[in-house]
């Protein structure tokens, strides 16, 4: 627990963070998480939080050790596309009893571990620790380690009981296991002076095909995606990269700046969302690879296939512009996308009459003042009752938001259309921005709004009765 | 009739189980102006709460007491009191349902203790009801923390009637956990029909039936009241759905006298037939024309479908109780099981008309589906289907790629009309979609020289 705790410490301790390097001493002790409201808190725990992040590699087993509710409650709940194995997709669990807490459950993990490699013969195991294990003892780290000798087989301690902290921390405790465990202990068949990392990108119904195609065409190789569609050994030769991003929200930042200290990859912090912020992210990528040996002439066939992808993306948008124009939109989003989709939707005629910024830094909400002037309506925490009362008084036409809140609006009968992770459209990139402009437009044409809000005919019967009767 | 068996993995793959405490949520959901509130770490209700707006796609009313490593540590009566405190602020809920979780229950808290002590420091909650239970995440499964929420309802609510003046109208009825909010309303109506007054408990059709409110409301949508749970002491008779709910009967029993008939299941022309014969020595009417009628639909559908479910092999995955009806009313039309899986023990499953069931998991389904020819059990099931290449007919908890689960209907002979449609139509149109090619029977005969005892078995039906 000792060892977690200076992890969880130093994970804390992130340098390459402005928000934590404007604290003071102390505050910076205290860590970037908010003390979580007993009876006012929603979200994931640590542990879903690791999972979020590691999942995505897709060809190997994810063993869950504690209870049942941590796997059986939650497994296959995640969009995370794959182009090869599915076995990301099993629920392993030790599914932990009376017995387990009695005697201590690493017997029963190591068997576990057996089963496994017998059964399925990953190229790695990810052990996952859970609050019941931490609290009765379970020491997984030698677990894994036995498990390697006895079967040749990388077994992956990861240190995320959920109750240290929440889904973000969770992420970075996963970065921490990869960076100590799995990065750098292969290495790559080739390397070209064009092999970038994408860090913290989870292809999220198959986002990063949508990118691929582009780097395809400049010759940039995506040397490892941590950890979208990702194939263990691409994770572990990981640091061969010569430049890495390190995709918004920050909550993988601990292995992009450990990586450029060890290795010496630079990075950059950039977004798949947004025409401008798409365009920006290629410029980076060619600007770091360039800077690391890439011949310059990357920079003009860059920006060529910007120019031309940004033309038809503009193109594209266009013809909804008549149908959209004016129509008001409620953004209940976090960090970088409380601005980042801003451009695409404004273009598209859209007015955008509120966006929360709950998630959002300093920088972010600067961002949104100069993209939207006076009309940046930021709320900090949008209560789920005036998002209804917005809605309902039509205040207005649609909320874009995460699956949490769709029913607020739902309710009240007005057009919600998923803008976080648990969609099923794919958003990133040029056509990204097209297809969730055409995903707005297909749930505000949808004549269901005007056939939700019919009355009941004994509503129509008795209102006017009702109405007459205050009048008299 | 079953025999069962454990599964002796060490390691559950692909889990058919979920836990308890929020099978107690659910119970809690069924009540109105209720919040449930996990005692745990906030992943336990953030992973619930995803299940059940999956499942329902409602809204979901689910709150954590949010424990850190410290707090679960040290103990979590403060996190308690606090949880109580601002959703009583926050939402002015009438019931606030506590279940503890794995974590809790490892550290010992003592939920019931840490309830009196709040309720001794602050009487302005006195309106509020507080209801716990221990519901550890490493025993049992979900339908086994339902049956506990309900029956610590029951113990914290009911009190005993004095002097008992019953209305032998007014009837409790307490479904399990696979009882949907579409069993349900299709229960009042039978009810009313004979003119009873049934007080469901809990009531997810209240709840969790995707109905639209006049106001946003952070709290359950309907349900069951406070005061009609009280007044189920004064009722002449109590309905119990699934061997799940026994323990919750017979506290009621024992608490207020009410007697109660518990029904194994609802699902098939057997049990449905006892409870028409039921409802109407208790209500003193006929059966209804309308129910007359309707078993004479069941039974021709039996007719109908015994064509297309007889000798078919079904792998069924569920918890007991659903397991139990799922076996029986496909059985009762030639339905052969080739594996029953289920999820915790219950005396139920000696009952279950088969040869074995398995305590066990989505793997264990998988590989004794070998050779079935329709898998039925949740969602979790589709991986496993897919590589069977089978039909998925999906039921229980959850289903999350499916629209209407909440108003799936299995109870009574209408519901169990439609099941046998539902799961035949599968096995027809996969039937179909393998007809035969003129090949087929080219080589049909096995080799003469059948080495296996097993394999000439088979060859003489």
């Amino acid at each position: 627990m000792t060892s977690l705790n200076q992890t969880i410490q130093d994970v804390f301790n992130e340098p390459a963070c402005g928000k934590n390097q404007a604290k003071s001493e102390k505050e910076r002790k205290k860590g970037c998480t908010k003390q979580l409201q007993p009876g006012g808190a929603a979200g994931g725990c640590a542990f879903d939080g690791a999972k979020i992040a590691l999942q995505p590699i897709t060809d190997v087993a994810h063993l869950v050790h504690g209870p049942i509710a941590c796997e059986g409650n939650s497994w296959d709940n995640r969009g995370a596309a794959s182009s090869g194995s599915t076995l990301y997709r099993t629920g392993f669990t030790t599914d932990m009893t009376e017995n387990d807490i009695v005697f201590g459950g690493e017997k029963h993990l190591f068997k576990a571990i057996r089963e496994i490699v017998e059964k399925y013969a990953p190229p790695a195991v990810f052990v996952y620790e859970t609050c019941v294990p931490a609290m009765i003892g379970d020491d997984i780290d030698t677990v894994c380690k036995k498990a390697v000798e006895k079967f040749g087989t990388p077994c992956i301690p990861i240190h995320s009981p959920g109750f240290v902290g929440p889904k973000n921390l969770g992420n970075k405790l996963a970065g921490e296991a990869m960076l100590k465990h799995v990065i750098g202990t292969k290495e790559p068949e080739y390397t070209t002076p064009y092999d970038i990392n994408v860090i913290g990108e989870y292809n999220l119904s198959g986002e990063l095909w949508q990118i691929r195609p582009l780097l395809d065409e400049l010759g940039i190789r995506i040397l490892s995606c941590i950890s979208g569609d990702a194939h263990y050994e691409e994770v572990a030769w990981s640091h061969r990269a010569k430049a890495a991003m390190m995709v918004c929200s920050k909550a993988m930042i601990n292995v992009a700046r450990k990586m450029e200290e060890r290795y010496g990859i630079p990075f950059f912090e950039g977004s798949f969302y947004g025409i401008e912020d798409m365009s920006d992210t290629l410029r980076e990528m060619a600007r770091l690879l360039i800077q690391q040996g890439a011949d310059p002439e990357l920079m003009e066939r860059t920006e060529a296939v910007i120019a031309r992808e940004e033309a038809r993306a503009w193109a594209a948008i266009e013809p909804y512009r008549q149908r959209l124009s004016g129509k008001k939109v409620l953004l209940v989003t976090g960090g970088v996308k409380s601005w980042s989709v801003v451009a695409a939707l404004q273009e598209a005629g859209l007015r955008i009459v509120g966006t929360s910024v709950k998630k959002s830094t300093r920088e972010d909400k600067d961002k949104i003042k100069k993209l939207m002037g006076d009309e940046a309506h930021m709320f900090d925490n949008l209560a789920p009752r005036e998002m209804y009362r917005k809605l309902k008084e039509a205040e207005a036409d649609i909320m874009l938001s995460g699956g949490r809140s769709q029913f607020i609006a739902l309710k009240a009968s007005m057009p919600w259309m998923d803008i976080n992770q648990e969609r099923h459209v794919a958003f990133a990139g040029y056509h990204g921005m097209v297809a969730m402009v055409a995903e707005i437009d297909r749930t505000l044409a949808n004549p269901v709004w005007q056939e939700v809000r019919r009355a009941a005919p004994w509503d129509e019967v008795e209102a006017p009765r009702q109405a007459g009767r205050e009048a008299a | 009739m079953a025999a069962i068996v454990k599964s002796k993995k060490a390691c559950t793959v692909n889990p058919l189980k979920m836990s308890q405490p929020i099978g107690g949520a659910l119970a809690f959901m069924g009540m109105r102006g209720a919040m449930p509130l996990l005692h745990g770490s906030q992943g336990c209700t953030s992973f619930g709460l995803v299940l059940f707006v999956r499942h329902f796609r409602e809204a979901i009313p689910l709150q954590t007491t949010a424990m850190s490593e410290v707090a679960t540590v040290l103990g979590g009566f403060e996190n308690v009191e606090q949880a109580v405190l601002n959703i009583v602020e926050k939402t002015r809920p009438e019931l606030i349902g506590i279940c503890s979780t794995g974590v809790t229950e490892v550290k010992g808290d003592d939920l019931k203790g840490f309830v009196q002590q709040i309720r001794a420091r602050h009487p302005e909650l006195d309106g509020v009801e507080i209801v716990q239970c221990a519901t550890p995440d490493f025993a049992g499964a979900f339908q086994d923390g339902w049956a506990k929420a309900v029956t610590a309802m029951i113990e914290e609510m009911v009190v005993s009637p004095e002097p008992a003046i019953r209305d032998p109208r007014r009837i409790n009825v307490l479904p399990g956990c696979h009882v949907t909010p579409g069993d349900i309303d299709e229960l009042r109506a039978l009810f009313e029909d004979f003119g009873l007054v049934p007080t469901f408990l809990p009531d997810l059709s209240g709840s969790l039936d995707g109905h639209i409110p006049e106001d946003f409301t952070p709290t359950t949508l309907g349900g069951t009241g406070p005061e009609e749970v009280r007044a189920m002491a004064l009722a002449g008779w109590t309905i119990a759905i699934g061997e799940q709910m026994r323990t919750a009967a017979e506290a009621l029993e024992a608490r207020a006298g009410v007697p109660f008939r518990l029904f194994e299941r609802l699902t098939g022309l057997a049990p449905c037939d006892e409870l028409m014969a039921f409802l109407s020595r208790i209500s003193g009417k006929p059966v209804p024309v309308r129910y007359r009628r309707q078993r004479g639909q069941l039974v021709d559908a039996m007719l109908d479908a015994h064509f297309h479910i007889g000798g078919r092999k079904l792998a069924i995955g569920a918890e007991p109780d659903l397991l139990f009806a799922l076996v029986s009313a496909l059985g009762e039309v030639g339905g052969e099981v080739a594996c029953a899986v289920t999820t915790t023990t219950s005396p139920i499953l000696a009952q279950t008309p088969c040869a074995e069931v398995l305590l066990g998991d989505l793997e264990d389904l998988e590989a004794g589906a070998n050779g079935a020819d329709i898998l039925i059990t949740h969602s979790h099931g589709r991986q496993a289907a897919a590589r069977l290449h089978i039909p998925h007919f999906r039921i229980g908890i959850p289903m999350f790629d499916t629209l209407g689960a909440a108003h799936l209907v299995t109870v009574g002979y209408r519901g169990t009309r439609d099941l046998l449609f539902a799961v035949g139509n599968m096995l027809m149109h996969h039937h179909q979609s393998h007809a035969p090619g003129p090949e087929d029977w080219r080589d049909a005969w096995p080799e003469p020289h059948a080495t296996s005892h097993q394999t000439a078995q088979e060859l003489v039906p």
